[in-house]
Formats: structure tokens, C-alpha cells, sequence
């Protein structure tokens, strides 16, 4: 009863934070939101297979187009859904096409795809639909903010419960030892195939719910190549041991850099560079990692 | 008709040997020294302004700047290694782990190289004139900077290439690329050879970048696309595997030219495209035995 009590308090607070709050602060918070949401769905499928996807910001991507071409026609619930669902059927063709492709491969393909669907997008609008970017319906910080902490909601949930379920563990044993694993009788490609599916369709949802904050996208914005690596920092800065792990280090690294860009806008670059380079050469577990070896337990993973 | 071959012909040669300089670059970083360099692409940008400055404010002639440019971005390279690399090779419990630590640290120098050079060369397009006259070529008017850039970037190819093939030094960065724990017992001081293979990927592609800034404008958000394109002729030449550099440079370099005469907005996507084909079909690379 006691571990569930500090995320229910958490839940009330962020559920009622509109009450205490000003505008300029429900926007860092939801853009919090949003980071934890991809760091989250990152982790979800690269942590226990031990494979880097590359492609946050190509199915965040997808999420945003669904949002700027459904979103006068159809109810927003339903373009979020559209986003994630349309998100979770192009992951399942890429991971159909690339799962088997050995690690590092991988993550060089997931690069790829990347600019490959940035520049696909880019030459379709200005041949065939004739503009460079599109508006996005313009909805209240509010409904965003509620929005965001739903599907925030929904991911961790999800990440949870799959990490304890039979399915969590079979992936597990996949990224400790996939001929192992194999070998008892597990499809090893299909369930990599549905977990990226999975992790894609968060990533969709959250796309087509923060379109409408930016208002106009292009394909420079949405699929943003820095974003394929900030949910990765994120989640080695808090690690991926626990639960907590990138929650915690999506917010903090997100709160950092909305005050480096605000004092420093011109070192803003140079000065996440230097934390990038910090984290990865001195925390290899993260923050879990550091707080683990404090407690003096054993490191797992 | 024969004049438009021609010239494709030509481009094509410039385009694919400036690929395979900085393809092998690449290749030296991640097929030896297993660091998937992501700012490979900044050192480009570094050479290419380098070269711009030399010129602008002290009037050195471009093709001597090739002689301190490379030296330079060398010392840049084997710094980069020996303090950060290194660090992280004896940190990390196995290559797999170094593989991803080492990717994700270099974009943090991709990161820090980008921001500095903005701050201290602003964003805007910058370019020089250098040897620009035409030549009469067979009929066919050539900018004189385009030649000279051919006949650069074709030595210093042949000339890296005899010297991966032939010195000491080059043979023992293939035998580490090749197996390091043997290297080691051949007395090879493996981490030497790493850290020189990481300096020569920079050197490369400083050189790559001097080149470039002789017939194209420079910002400093040029590097980003080089990179990419050296990840594709990596992926086509397969790692570790200097030859394979060299002639999928000369592939791509033909195939994005070739491309660009037909549709200019499609270049980069067919590169993509036939990035990932190859990434599927064949992951050891096209051309790996």
C-alpha cells in the first residue's frame, strides 16, 4: 500500500495543478509531460531487447501529420487515437522490415528512416500538395495539459504492467540472450515486432496531441532529428532499471534545459553537449544506478 | 546530350571522391576504433571553415591550407580520443556497450562543435572565390575550381589508400581492424592504433571539408548531411573495409549526381532509400566479402 501511495499523490497533484499554477508554468509542465511520455515508450521496447531505436521523432512525426490532416474533420479523441494507431501500423512495418537486422544495425537503420521519411514528406508537400507546412488546429493549454497527462497516464501504466507481465519477461530474456531464448521455444522477431508497436503507438499519440501546441508544423519540426536522441539521453540520465528511472530523468532534464534555453539561449547547444558527454562517460546505470549503489545494492542490468 | 554525360561524368567524380574521403574517415572511426562518430560530419564543416578563414584573413592559398587544415583537425581527432574514447572503451563492460555509449558521446561533441561554431561564424552562408575561371574542356566550359578539386580529392584518395595498403602503420590498422586481441600478440600497441585511426578519420574529414569549400558555399550546418551520406557508403562497403569505402563513395557519389540532373528534390531521398534496401538485404555491406 505504501509504494502506491507517492504516485497517487503525484496523480492528485498533477490532476488539480491548474488550480495553483500560471499558463507560462502548465506549458513547461506539459512539455515535462511530453518528454516523460517519448522517454517512457522509448524504454518500453529499447531497454530489455538492449536495441537503441533512432525513431522517436519519425513516429512522433506521424502523430503530428495525422493531428494537422484529420484534425478539422474528425473529434480531437479520435485524431489522438488515429495518431497512435497510425503511428503503431508503421511501426509494425518497420519493425516487420528491420527487427532482424543485428543491434547496431539497427539503430543506424532507425537513423536513417528517419531522414528518409523527413525527406519523403518534404519533397510530397512541395510537389504534390504544393506548401511547405501545414496549420494545426489551435486548441487551450488546458485541454493539452489534460490531454498529455492522460496519455502520460496510459504509458506508464502500460510500461508497468508490461514489465512484470509474462510478456515483459519474455523480452527480457530475449535482450539477455536471444539464442536462449529462441531455443525455449519463444518467436523472438514477432515479439520484438509487437513491443516496438506498442512503444511506437504512444509515441504517435503524444505527436498529435502536441501538434496542436506548436500550431503550424513542417517536416524540419516534426521530425526533428534531435528528438531521436533526447528521449535516449533522457532515459540513460535517469536509467532504465526501474520504473522511476526515466520518468525522473525525462523531468529533470527537461527542466534543465528549459532554464539553459531561457538564461542561455545562445550556449544552450554547448551547455546540453557537456551534460550529454557527463552523463554517458560517468553515470552508465543513471540516476537509478547512483541511487542503488548508495543504498548499496547490487547493480542489475 | 554528350556534353550534359560529360558533365555528369564529372560531377559525379567530384561528388563521389569527396564521399569516399569522408566515407573512409568514417570507416577508420567505426570499422577500427568501433566509435560510430556522429559528428564526423562537423569535422568537415571545421576543415571547410578553416580553409574559408585562412584565406579571407590571412590569404593562404586553399590548396596549402590542405597542409595545415588536416594536420590539425589530426591533433583535434586524437584529442577527442585519447581523453574521451578511451575513457569510455576501459569503462564499458563489453563493445556492444561501448558501441552505444561512444555513438551517443559523439553527439554530444556534434552538439558542442555546432554551437561554437555558431556563436563564433554566425549562421549565414558563407563562400570565397578561388580559381574561378572556366577551362575549355572537349568542348565543355569547367570551373577551374571544380578540376583542381577533382585532381585533390582523387590524390589524396590514391595516396591514403597506398598508405593504408603499404606503410607499417597502415598494416597495423587493418590487422586490428581485423582482429584486435591477435593484433595485440603480434605487438601491435592496439590503442595507439585506435586513437591514430580516430585522428586520420578527422584528418579526412578536414580535408574533405577544405575541398568542399573550394566550389561550395559553407555554413555551419553543413556537416550534418555529410554524415549521413558516410553512414550510407559505410553501410555499402561494409565496416572495416577501406576498399569498400572507397569504391561505394564513388557508387553514391554517381548515383546522387545522376539523381540530381533528373528530380533535385529527390537526391537524398533515394540515397536514404537505397541506405535502407542495402541495410536489409545485406547488413555486412554490399561489397564485403
Amino acid at each position: 500500500m505504501k509504494k502506491w501511495l507517492f504516485p497517487f499523490l503525484l496523480i492528485l497533484l498533477l490532476a488539480t495543478l491548474p488550480f495553483y499554477t500560471g499558463p507560462y508554468m502548465m506549458v513547461s509542465i506539459t512539455s515535462i509531460l511530453m518528454y516523460v511520455c517519448l522517454t517512457v515508450s522509448w524504454v518500453i521496447f529499447c531497454a530489455p531487447t538492449r536495441y537503441m531505436s533512432l525513431a522517436t521523432a519519425t513516429f512522433f512525426g506521424v502523430g503530428m501529420y495525422t493531428s494537422a490532416v484529420l484534425g478539422e474533420i474528425l473529434p480531437f479523441a479520435v485524431v489522438v487515437a488515429c495518431g497512435g494507431f497510425i503511428s503503431f501500423l508503421i511501426g509494425l512495418l518497420t519493425g516487420f522490415i528491420c527487427l532482424r537486422l543485428k543491434g547496431f544495425y539497427f539503430a543506424i537503420f532507425t537513423f536513417g528512416l528517419n531522414e528518409l521519411v523527413r525527406h519523403s514528406v518534404l519533397w510530397w508537400e512541395a510537389n504534390v500538395s504544393g506548401t511547405v507546412g501545414r496549420w494545426v488546429i489551435i486548441l487551450e493549454s488546458m485541454t493539452i495539459y489534460y490531454y498529455m497527462l492522460v496519455i502520460v497516464l496510459l504509458t506508464v501504466l502500460v510500461a508497468y504492467f508490461l514489465r512484470r507481465s509474462r510478456f515483459g519477461l519474455i523480452l527480457f530474456s530475449i535482450g539477455e540472450s536471444e539464442e536462449a531464448a529462441a531455443h525455449i521455444g519463444i518467436d523472438v522477431t514477432r515479439y520484438r515486432i509487437i513491443f516496438f508497436a506498442i512503444s511506437c503507438f504512444f509515441m504517435g499519440m503524444a505527436g498529435a496531441v502536441m501538434a496542436t501546441k506548436w500550431a503550424y508544423i513542417d517536416p524540419r519540426i516534426a521530425f526533428n532529428p534531435i528528438l531521436n536522441f533526447t528521449p535516449v539521453l533522457m532515459a540513460l540520465f535517469g536509467g532504465v532499471g526501474e520504473i522511476y528511472g526515466p520518468i525522473l530523468g525525462a523531468s529533470l532534464l527537461t527542466a534543465i534545459s528549459e532554464v539553459l534555453l531561457s538564461r542561455f539561449p545562445y550556449y544552450y547547444m554547448l551547455l546540453y553537449g557537456i551534460i550529454f558527454i557527463i552523463v554517458i562517460s560517468f553515470l552508465p546505470g543513471g540516476l537509478v544506478g547512483l541511487a542503488r549503489k548508495w543504498r548499496k545494492e547490487p547493480l542489475k542490468n | 546530350m554528350i556534353k550534359l554525360v560529360l558533365d555528369v561524368i564529372i560531377t559525379s567524380l567530384i561528388m563521389g571522391g569527396i564521399y569516399s574521403l569522408i566515407a573512409i574517415g568514417l570507416n577508420l572511426q567505426y570499422g577500427v576504433a568501433r566509435v560510430l562518430n556522429v559528428s564526423h560530419g562537423e569535422f568537415v564543416m571545421v576543415g571547410a571553415f578553416i580553409t574559408f578563414w585562412a584565406y579571407k584573413l590571412i590569404g593562404i592559398n586553399p590548396l596549402i591550407s590542405l597542409a595545415i587544415c588536416g594536420p590539425m583537425l589530426f591533433v583535434i581527432g586524437l584529442f577527442a580520443y585519447r581523453t574521451l574514447f578511451h575513457y569510455l572503451r576501459k569503462s564499458s563492460e563489453s563493445i556492444d556497450v561501448f558501441e552505444g555509449r561512444s555513438m551517443l558521446a559523439s553527439f554530444g561533441i556534434l552538439y558542442i562543435i555546432q554551437n561554437i561554431a555558431l556563436l563564433w561564424w554566425g549562421p549565414n552562408v558563407k563562400m570565397y572565390t578561388f580559381l574561378n575561371f572556366p577551362i575549355k574542356f572537349f568542348g565543355l566550359a569547367l570551373e577551374a575550381n571544380r578540376l583542381v578539386a577533382l585532381l585533390f580529392t582523387l590524390v589524396v584518395v590514391l595516396v591514403f589508400y597506398l598508405f593504408i595498403l603499404h606503410s607499417n602503420i597502415g598494416k597495423a590498422i587493418r590487422a586490428a581492424a581485423q582482429n584486435e586481441a591477435s593484433a595485440q600478440l603480434l605487438g601491435i600497441n592496439v590503442h595507439r592504433v585506435l586513437a591514430l585511426c580516430f585522428g586520420l578519420g578527422a584528418l579526412l574529414a578536414g580535408l574533405a571539408g577544405s575541398i568542399i569549400s573550394m566550389m561550395q558555399e559553407i555554413t555551419p550546418l553543413m556537416g550534418f548531411p555529410y554524415l549521413i551520406i558516410a553512414m550510407i557508403v559505410l553501410v555499402l562497403g561494409g565496416a572495416g573495409n577501406i576498399l569498400g569505402s572507397l569504391v561505394g563513395g564513388l557508387i553514391l557519389g554517381a548515383v546522387t549526381t545522376i539523381v540530381l540532373y533528373w528530380e533535385p528534390g529527390l537526391s537524398l531521398v533515394v540515397s536514404y532509400a537505397i541506405f535502407a534496401l542495402i541495410l536489409i538485404i545485406r547488413p555486412q555491406g554490399v561489397l564485403a566479402r
